[in-house]
């Protein structure tokens, strides 16, 4: 096995695709080593891209956040103000393991791990994240929705790297909020995962939403319904009901170890209605 | 030996009930301990194991040519290089070993019996080459239908794993073999007869998932061979004679040719009273002729490391309005994994140990099915049958509306009592624990919304059995104290303070280590709690003959008889009409005279330490439950046991805390899933859950003191008993919180969550 840690993308990129057995990104490393180590993949060429400058800075832009995908969950938590202002995609990362996989686990990593339980995914969905990929055809925006397929199986082609992600400029009167089911406290997979961001004009009504779920299906899930149904006029717990019902129904989950469908199906309701609540609160309180 | 019980209490003693510095924890926190993976040899190479992909298979041939004409390949083991047993079962502490089967689960003969069961092991130079020469064995299996459930394996049909296998206990013997290798039967009087006189009766089926030790640190080994054939073992293990045994049975030696020495342990909880690795390291290391160490990765220890057994077990109970039970019935259905010699009997024997009943009845059967073989795990056997007890007892005082520790206290087996598995009990604290229940605040405070308490009570046996100490005056004074029985829970702090305590010096002056094969007498493994009871027992022994020696050189000494000398506080002094005669002398100063006086002074005691008792224990449970999502959530636990007395009492509390915790995780959310192909699904500490620390609340303990009157110090073992309330505890908790009697472990979520969903559907539900 080779391992190459460039100083650029476009050294990355030409490694990655020049490459003709199984090649891996490596960022935090922490799915990917693991994986390597109880035999599951068997790459002979690692390129691990911490070494890239841009893979590894946030910084302020156009309003929002550039965040380098091999940014850490750490880094995310300690950098000012991202919190605050995106405190829902921050916490999704830092559900992620354990104080030590804080130290490298990163979004990069977490995305193009392939999981449909990754925990930061319908977060950033949720916020309307971009991914901005590098590859052998140059350099592409696209939403972190549309990044993942499948289990394993992502819609990169030959050589693309996901470098950054951009979280937007926060509207007014904007909440975010992620919550997952597990049945330990931490160190676990989600069984469900939602992320909700939404808008509230001046009177507290919600003007815009965003409902993602995770391990619900193949992939993570932009629910469009779930976000219809919150800008309708009824009163909250209304609202909250049929969240719960539009988030079950968008659920195609499978029986596995982690749980049932029935039961994955009916706490992806449960986990809408109160992530919703949270972010009404922090709308409200923004 | 038997000994008066010193009954005065503890703050008497200077050393023993006292919080010392344990020995171990320097080096533990420091990194300087060295456990079982840690040492490395002089020209060492790594020993890989090839694992069955099948959980049920014939071995038709196995081609190891290919891998062992790999370079860096320095040697290759299968079935044939291990002799085949006869088939006889002998006692291994808690548990019974078959050399026959132990021979077939280090190596697979004739089948695969489980996936995860070894075929092949190679010595290389390299982890990646002798990856890579596992890749090249070749093995020719027959796939043969499997059977992982207990019942499914007790249906006629099922797989036969060993077509020879006909069950034992019945009368007549059955004609045809089944997966069923014993049946057993404790029980007194007519219970027909004690349930025609109850005026309520619950019955109830039980089902509890394998679950398993959860130890840290995976087995690991490194063994060495020299030329002449003198084997030499590091290991982590919890009993290094039974090792030597083992190894010198399965490979043909002579016992005195092995010597084990036995690592600092990163927890064993019963899982490492067995042998996996260490006859292969030894066989590879014999063939290669150097050294070969191996460690198992965390998913080998759990595809092919015994858990406990999971189970079906049917309960019913019978009793009076007034509490009082008139009749105890249990059938025990154990799965063993692929060799027989599951926990059922000692499950049977406990089921009911905690009451006094008249009418009692259980019958067990030990049953094979194609999953790891089981090992000792903590109470082996008894938190299965006892959570489906203590469950059913629950039951029964919320149906007559009576506290349930009334309930018990009313049915409590005292000192005298007939145990429901035959003999009379000593002095035992199963009252004074369920006293201390209804005295302790935590049984008075108010619960909050979605809460429910739960209490359940426990009982362990505890063992004695062979044990060698030896005690060495050194020339300055201070001692040396070598023990056997490996330290997993605070034996060397507790054993220097009992010597510490019976010489008068002070603690820092012992230092202890813990000896291998070749420096002590037999020691049978730490298992049982029988550590601190028979190393303590023995160091007591060693200790006064070191003080009884010190009399008699001072006796030499001052020319005076023996008897004329007396030992006190750390010191000797002649007694008596001669009394003052002469200066007193202390330790340190006879430990100066030794040689002039007859030689080196030494206490060596080897015993078989006979009149462990028992521990009772009474636990107290509150858990919240989600009522959205079925989580449950232990927000307060009380652990409360008779400890016979506590020498170390941090370490008796770190036992029940311990064992609480292990309970929780067997409770809530361990299991091991096995897909349709009987593989086994989560082998890895993220999807087999055991809890994390954030799971679990503060564990508040209390230590009752009932002391032991066989043993020096009251003494009694600890360790166990703390596993076996929780599943109860918490599940009567649940109980209470939901109006919903939960039967199947782990009460996980899902499971949860669509029991309340049934419950609110049929208006049962109290959420």
């Amino acid at each position: 096995m080779r391992y190459e840690a460039p100083n650029t993308l476009d050294q990355a990129v030409a490694l990655l695709a020049a490459e003709l057995g199984e090649a891996r990104v490596l960022a935090g490393g922490t799915d990917l080593l693991v994986q390597m180590r109880t035999d599951v993949i068997d790459p002979v060429l690692l390129v691990d891209i911490k070494g890239i400058a841009e893979t590894r800075q946030i910084r302020e832009e156009a309003g929002g956040f550039r965040i380098g995908a091999a940014v850490t969950g750490a880094e995310l938590k300690e950098y000012p103000r991202l919190g605050s202002v995106w405190p829902g995609v921050v916490e999704a990362a830092n559900l992620i393991g354990s104080t030590q996989i804080q130290g490298r686990a990163t979004m990069g990593g977490n995305l193009c791990n392939g999981s449909p339980a990754a925990d930061s995914v319908p977060a950033l969905i949720a916020a309307g994240a971009r991914a901005s990929i590098v590859g052998p055809q140059g350099r592409r925006d696209v939403a972190v929705e549309d990044v993942m397929l499948a289990p394993r199986k992502l819609s990169l082609a030959k050589g693309e790297i996901v470098a950054s992600f951009l979280l937007p400029a926060k509207p007014p009167r904007t909440g975010d909020a992620y919550l997952r089911f597990i049945p330990r406290t931490e160190m676990d997979i989600a069984v469900v995962g939602c992320g909700i961001c939404l808008t509230l004009d001046a009177r507290g009504a919600c003007t815009a939403a965003r409902v993602s779920l995770g391990a619900v299906a193949e992939r993570p899930l932009l629910v469009a319904e779930a976000a219809r149904v919150l800008t309708g006029n009824e009163a909250l717990p209304v609202l909250l009901q049929k969240l719960d019902a539009a988030a079950r129904a968008a659920c195609r989950p499978i029986d596995d170890k982690r749980g049932t469908k029935d039961y994955r199906i009916k706490v992806a309701g449960v986990l809408a209605r109160r992530a919703a609540q949270i972010a009404y609160q922090r709308a409200r309180e923004s | 030996m038997q000994e008066k019980v010193k009954d005065a209490p503890s703050s008497q003693f200077k050393w023993v009930g006292t919080r010392a510095v344990r020995p171990d924890g320097v080096d533990k926190v420091t990194g300087r301990a060295r456990f079982g993976a840690d040492l490395a040899m002089p020209g060492q190479l790594v020993g890989k194991v090839l694992r069955s992909p099948h959980p049920h298979a014939r071995i038709r041939a196995i081609d190891v040519s290919a891998a062992a004409n790999l370079p860096g390949v320095k040697a290759v083991v299968t079935r044939d290089d291990f002799k085949d047993q006869p088939s006889e079962f002998i006692p291994a502490g808690e548990m019974m070993i078959n050399y026959r089967d132990v021979v077939r689960n280090v190596m697979a003969r004739e089948k695969a019996l489980y996936e995860g069961h070894p075929i092949a092991a190679v010595a290389a130079t390299s982890t990646s080459i002798a990856k890579q020469a596992l890749k090249l064995i070749k093995v020719d299996y027959e796939v043969l239908p499997h059977v992982i459930d207990v019942v499914d394996a007790m249906q006629p049909g099922a797989p036969l794993l060993h077509e020879d296998m006909i069950t034992a206990g019945v009368e007549p013997a059955p004609k045809t073999p089944s997966n069923v290798a014993k049946r057993v039967e404790f029980g007194h009087g007519d219970v027909a007869a004690g349930f025609a006189q109850a005026e309520i009766i619950v019955e109830r089926a039980f089902t509890t998932k394998p679950v398993h030790q959860g130890y840290i640190e995976p087995h690991a080994c490194v063994a060495s061979v020299s030329e002449d054939g003198q084997a030499d073992v590091w290991v982590t293990t919890q009993g290094h004679w039974i090792v030597r045994a083992h190894c010198a049975r399965l490979l043909g030696w002579d016992v005195g040719k092995v010597r084990v020495t036995a690592a600092e342990i990163g927890g064993g909880f019963g899982g490492k009273t067995v042998v996996y690795l260490e006859p292969l390291a030894l066989a590879l290391s014999k063939k290669a002729r150097r050294p070969v160490k191996m460690v198992m990765t965390r998913e080998e220890v759990f595809r092919a490391s015994g858990p406990t057994s999971g189970a079906h077990v049917h309960v019913k109970i019978g009793a009076r309005k007034d509490g009082r039970i008139v009749a105890g019935e249990a059938e025990l259905k154990y799965q063993a994994g692929a060799f027989a010699g599951s926990p059922v009997q000692p499950g049977a024997m406990c089921a009911f140990a905690p009451y006094d009943l008249e009418n009692v009845k259980v019958v067990g059967y030990d049953v094979v099915t194609n999953r790891p073989k089981v090992a000792a795990y903590r109470a082996p056997g008894g938190p299965i049958s006892e959570f489906a007890v203590e469950s059913v007892i629950d039951e029964i005082a919320r149906k007559l509306g009576m506290d349930p520790i009334a309930l018990r206290l009313k049915n409590a087996a005292k000192q005298g009592t007939r145990a429901a598995y035959g003999p009379k009990f000593g002095p035992i604290g199963f009252v004074e624990t369920l006293e201390a229940a209804k005295a302790h605040a935590h049984w008075r405070t108010p619960l909050q919304k979605n809460q429910g308490r739960g209490v359940a009570s426990g009982f362990w046996f505890n063992i004695g059995g062979e044990t060698s100490v030896s005690l060495q005056l050194n020339e300055d004074g201070t001692l040396s104290l070598t023990a056997g029985t490996p330290d997993i829970g605070g034996l060397r702090a507790s054993l220097c303070m009992m010597a510490a305590e019976e010489l008068g010096v002070d603690l820092d002056r012992i230092r202890v280590q813990i000896g291998d094969t070749g420096q002590l007498g037999y020691n049978f493994l730490t298992g049982g709690s029988r550590a601190t009871f028979s190393s303590g027992m023995a160091t007591v022994e060693a200790a006064r003959e070191v003080i009884k020696e010190a009399c008699k050189r001072a006796a030499k000494l001052w020319e005076l008889p023996e008897d004329a000398v007396e030992y006190m506080s750390g010191g000797v002094r002649p007694a008596g009409a001669n009394a003052g005669k002469h200066a007193p002398m202390t330790l340190s100063d006879i430990a100066g005279i030794a040689g002039k006086t007859g030689g080196p002074i030494a206490g060596y005691a080897r015993i078989n330490a006979h009149g462990a008792a028992p521990s009772f224990a009474t636990h107290i449970a509150d858990v919240e439950i989600d009522p959205e999502t079925g989580k449950a959530t232990v927000v307060r636990y009380t652990a409360i046991q008779d400890a016979g007395r506590a020498i170390h009492p941090s370490y008796v509390e770190g036992q029940y805390q311990g064992g609480v915790a292990q309970g929780i995780g067997w409770a809530l959310n361990e299991e091991y899933i096995y897909g349709p192909d009987g593989r086994l699904q989560n082998p890895g500490f993220l999807d087999y859950r055991v809890p994390v620390a954030s799971d679990l609340p503060m564990i508040d303990t209390v230590i009752v003191e009932v002391p032991n009157p066989r043993h020096p110090y009251g003494v009694r073992g600890v360790g166990e008993t703390p596993i076996v309330p929780p599943m109860a505890a918490i599940a009567n908790a649940l109980a209470d919180a939901t109006g919903v009697r939960f039967t199947d472990l782990p009460m996980s979520p899902p499971k949860v969550l669509a029991a309340l969903d049934e419950a609110r559907a049929a208006g049962t539900a109290k959420m």
